[in-house]
């Protein structure tokens, strides 16, 4: 009876305000700095910092498809080499149904394979 | 078993002057920040030579610098106060030091080590900066050629006693406007 009476949700009241103020207090803290703080925005130190040397391009320049296309298909054809490993392993416990999901499975590989190689994926010069 | 024993010599700063009553401390706004600031510095190592190795030294346990506030080296400007500059500073590296500053945090201290960052030292040639407030105002400087990790501590201590005391509108102020104009500063 007692047990029930003190452990009610309300007794956890405190805490919840305690969590409050503890937000609070990191969210106004971290808000007066950008106001109170000493700042000195001028066009020098605005600059991109690049260990003083000076600043030459653009970083972000448009880069050949290619080479995109190249790594993503060989992560693809990677990951399927990866799975021969366990197959390998477990070459005689899987047996013939093995052997065929294993077949099925480099087939709908080698139809993308002839996909890519139709469309001219892989031809590097233009 | 080896007895385990705790630092009991651990050293606290001393509150600044203010008025103490029961339960709170009234202090100047400028006294607290000074405080702060003066006991969490972030160096910013530019180190170019031999200087550099003593202050490997000097950040390593045997004098260890972080004893002072200063634990955390950043090799960013944007989060530093002191830069030390330590080594030959030659004619080609200069506008990269000015850079560097520029691209600091306020309010930034700086600090020449050596005979070289300070004068030029031995290197009395055409193609060394003779001293680096050619570039860049410099609050403190530390002689030694190289200097020992106790001079360094000692220049350290020195750019402390200049946070802890420095107005904190002195940034504001025309003198050091003036002072930033003539390094051609903005």
């Amino acid at each position: 009876m007692l047990l029930q009476i003190t452990n009610t949700p309300f007794n956890y009241f405190p805490i919840m305000i305690q969590i409050v103020i503890a937000v609070c207090f990191v969210a106004v803290m971290m808000g007066a700095t950008h106001f109170l703080g000493p700042k000195r925005k001028t066009s020098d130190k605005l600059e991109n910092f690049e260990c003083g040397i000076e600043q030459e391009g653009n970083a972000r320049q448009p880069l050949a498809v290619k080479y995109f296309l190249v790594a993503i298909l060989f992560v693809l054809f990677d990951v399927e080499v990866i799975f021969f490993y366990p197959y390998a392993i477990n070459f005689r416990t899987l047996g013939w149904n093995g052997f065929l999901a294993v077949m099925m499975f480099v087939a709908f590989f080698v139809i993308g394979f002839t996909y890519i190689i139709k469309k001219g994926a892989l031809v590097w010069e233009d | 078993m080896r007895p385990v024993t705790h630092n009991t010599k651990v050293k606290v700063v001393d509150a600044p002057q203010g008025f103490a009553g029961e339960g709170f401390f009234t202090t100047k706004m400028s006294e607290a920040v000074g405080l702060a600031r003066s006991n969490s510095i972030w160096p910013l190592p530019f180190a170019t030579s031999c200087c550099g190795i003593e202050f490997m030294a000097t950040m390593a346990a045997h004098y260890d610098l972080a004893r002072f506030g200063a634990e955390r080296l950043s090799f960013s400007p944007r989060q530093c106060d002191l830069i030390m500059v330590m080594g030959t500073i030659s004619k080609k590296m200069a506008p990269v030091l000015r850079q560097v500053y520029l691209q600091m945090a306020e309010p930034r201290w700086v600090m020449a080590v050596g005979a070289c960052a300070s004068s030029g030292g031995v290197f009395d040639t055409y193609s060394v900066l003779q001293g680096i407030d050619q570039v860049i105002p410099v609050d403190v400087y530390v002689p030694g050629c190289p200097p020992r990790p106790e001079a360094i501590i000692d220049g350290f201590m020195r750019i402390q006693d200049l946070i802890r005391t420095e107005s904190i509108r002195r940034r504001e102020s025309d003198k050091y406007k003036e002072l930033l104009n003539s390094y051609g500063i903005q």
